[in-house]
């Protein structure tokens, strides 16, 4: 009973570092149908911008943490200024190969100055986080984890339903010449929303390195991840995310801990499959109705 | 004998033939002859055996690249596990050859018609997903493959992989570069050929009505579905093909070439080659291998060279740094690839002095 509870703790936080990676995906897609096949080496850039510093330059950690989301939010500016404004109103598969370059390149860039080892944060949560209750002990970094993750999704929420820009965000993922003829900037809002997806990947990317040490590897593949956690919950459904994420991180972790280690990798591709056969638009994804 | 087309000055065209013609010009279907007979009977006399060696690289990457144009490119369906399949074809022609005894030249159609099998269950949820979801549904198949090649032992030899020996052609020895090199391209001729014509018929101009609209495709009365699954079954097949020869060429195969790298070699190439093109595919699969072979002869040589020595460059790095560019580039200032450039090219020699 004792390996079962580890077990449902691991794997809700599990969980929850996809339903927070996964975030940042549902965050494109939803302002501008975008599926960002470069989420996992978002992750990395967050995550190695703060290792240099915080761990390299030996910035105060809040200061680093803070400039780091800073770096990210510009990055994200630029990133679409340069490669994906061009795009606007082309073919969905020359975006989404895109994404994929944009990808790649990232990739070969840190790989380039990082290398393919693990590198490690310094120790700075404080030993009062974790939780002994019980059998069940709580290591102080998924403490964080669910304190960081929880903070973001409240933050999030309250700004998609009251910030003026959530709802233009909303509105033009609701539907975009009508976004358009209302007034809304819609090319601001393709650039803010790439912005805020890269703050969101970024801190996600912090968290997962906190947790197991950065490699670039690693991070990138996290983003593939990602797929079968939005694709359960639905592709534009921030709370899909998140069930989905806790769903994957389940699955996985029990797979992981009763039927063997090796299964664990592909499982989630296994539940991927199976959930796009019998439910292809998620548990709270939009339905698109065609008739023809 | 009938009258001899040159340089046609406008558009003199009267029926839907015309108008389908793979030559516009006999001097186009001149230069096909001159080609073949280069590629057949001088190529591989005068080139050295690492040039060879890139060649049949090229030829084999061509064949699986025309596979996936007529996938991603014709039909419209995005594909992320194109280099599993090819895996698939490799593994299976391996183990025929290993294990049930077949001869070459019956592996070869036997591992590819395995391999489009496994393309068509892949292809299954294109009954009811679109291009995004249907992208993500090949990464899964492109990540359960993967974990079958590696964890099916018994099969596959799992992480240490399998050695294939006798490749023999009518009890003809074809073990060395130069001998495989016929094979390889007297097989990529015969693709390519398929694959030019298969778009002009009518299976051809239904995928092509299904990428531009399924919606109004289906409303035109075409199965859309059935011809997804064609097509997804022809493209696998295309892939099976290369990686049988693949398999055959490099004698022994591990899991570890086949990953999700691969399949994104692959869709790098028809990019960089030009959608929707099959001169195009020939173009990307030639730049992508002469790019990689490039790559790493550079990573060689500033890795003797005394100022870089001591920063260890390797090409992994490298390599995926120049190829993100590349797409990234290609996507950008020329979104029709290499073969619009080509097309263009040729069209100036053609229209010359003139501008149009």
């Amino acid at each position: 009973m004792d390996f079962f509870f580890q077990l449902l703790v691991n794997g809700l936080s599990l969980g929850f570092l996809y339903a927070l990676s996964a975030l940042g995906f549902v965050m494109i897609f939803k302002s501008s149908s975008v599926l960002n096949l470069a989420h996992g080496e978002l992750l990395a850039i967050g995550a190695f911008l703060f290792l240099v510093l915080a761990a390299w330059l030996k910035l105060p950690l809040i200061l680093a943490f803070f400039l780091t989301l800073v770096g990210v939010f510009f990055l994200g500016f630029v990133v679409e200024r340069l490669f994906l404004r061009p795009l606007i109103g082309e073919n969905l598969i020359e975006v989404i190969m895109m994404t994929l370059g944009i990808g790649i390149m990232f990739r070969g860039l840190l790989l380039f100055i990082f290398g393919g080892d693990i590198h490690d944060y310094p120790d700075f949560l404080p030993e009062g986080l974790s939780i002994e209750w019980g059998v069940i002990k709580i290591p102080s970094v998924y403490v964080a984890t669910f304190i960081i993750g929880i903070l973001f999704l409240i933050i999030f929420g309250l700004f998609f339903k009251y910030s003026s820009q959530g709802i233009y965000m909303r509105s033009v993922a609701d539907n975009q010449p009508a976004a358009l003829s209302l007034g809304v900037h819609v090319r601001r809002v393709f650039a803010l929303s790439w912005a805020i997806a890269f703050i969101v990947a970024a801190m996600s990317g912090i968290v997962l390195g906190i947790l197991n040490g950065i490699n670039v590897h690693e991070l990138s593949a996290i983003g593939l991840k990602v797929f079968p956690v939005v694709i359960l919950g639905g592709l534009d459904s921030i709370g899909g995310a998140i069930l989905g994420g806790v769903i994957i991180g389940l699955i996985e972790t029990f797979t992981g801990g009763y039927i063997s280690t090796s299964l664990r990798e592909v499982v989630p591709y296994i539940v991927l499959v199976i959930i796009l056969m019998v439910k292809p638009y998620g548990l709270f994804g939009l339905v698109e109705i065609e008739r023809v | 004998m009938r009258k001899l087309r040159f340089h046609p000055c406008g558009n003199f065209k009267e029926s839907y033939l015309q108008e389908l013609t793979i030559f516009e010009t006999d001097f186009g279907r001149l230069w096909m002859l001159v080609g073949l007979v280069l590629l057949f009977c001088v190529i591989p006399f005068v080139c050295s055996p690492y040039l060879i060696y890139v060649l049949n690289t090229i030829g084999i990457y061509s064949i699986a690249a025309i596979g996936l144009n007529l996938l991603i490119g014709y039909t419209g369906q995005i594909s992320l596990g194109h280099g599993a399949f090819f895996g698939v074809g490799a593994y299976s022609a391996a183990i025929l050859a290993n294990k049930a005894g077949f001869p070459f030249i019956l592996a070869l159609p036997a591992a590819s018609l395995i391999t489009a099998g496994v393309g068509l269950v892949f292809g299954l949820p294109s009954s009811r997903l679109k291009h995004l979801y249907l992208l993500i549904a090949t990464l899964a198949g492109q990540f359960i493959l993967e974990y079958v090649f590696v964890h099916w032992e018994s099969m596959t030899g799992g992480a240490m992989g399998i050695v294939v020996f006798n490749v023999g052609l009518f009890g003809f020895d074809l073990g060395t570069d130069r001998r495989f090199y016929f094979v390889v391209f007297a097989l990529f001729t015969f693709m390519t050929w398929v694959a030019v014509n298969l778009i002009r018929t009518r299976y051809g101009r239904a995928f092509i009505a299904i990428r531009d609209n399924d919606r109004a495709a289906e409303g035109m009365g075409i199965p859309v579905f059935g011809y997804k699954l064609l097509s997804f079954a022809i493209s696998s097949f295309y892939a099976g093909l290369a990686g049988a020869l693949f398999a055959y060429y490099m004698m022994s195969i591990t899991p570890e070439p086949f990953n999700l790298w691969l399949s994104i070699e692959f869709i790098a190439m028809i990019i960089i080659g030009g959608l929707g093109s099959i001169p195009g595919s020939v173009f990307g699969a030639v730049f992508i291998v002469t790019l990689n072979e490039v790559l790493s002869h550079l990573t060689e040589y500033l890795m003797n060279v005394g100022v870089s020595a001591g920063a260890a460059i390797t090409i992994a790095p490298l390599r995926e740094f120049v190829f993100g560019l590349v797409i990234i580039l290609f996507i950008i200032f020329e979104p029709k690839g290499i073969a619009e450039v080509w097309r263009i090219v040729r069209s100036s020699f053609r229209l010359w002095p003139f501008s149009y």
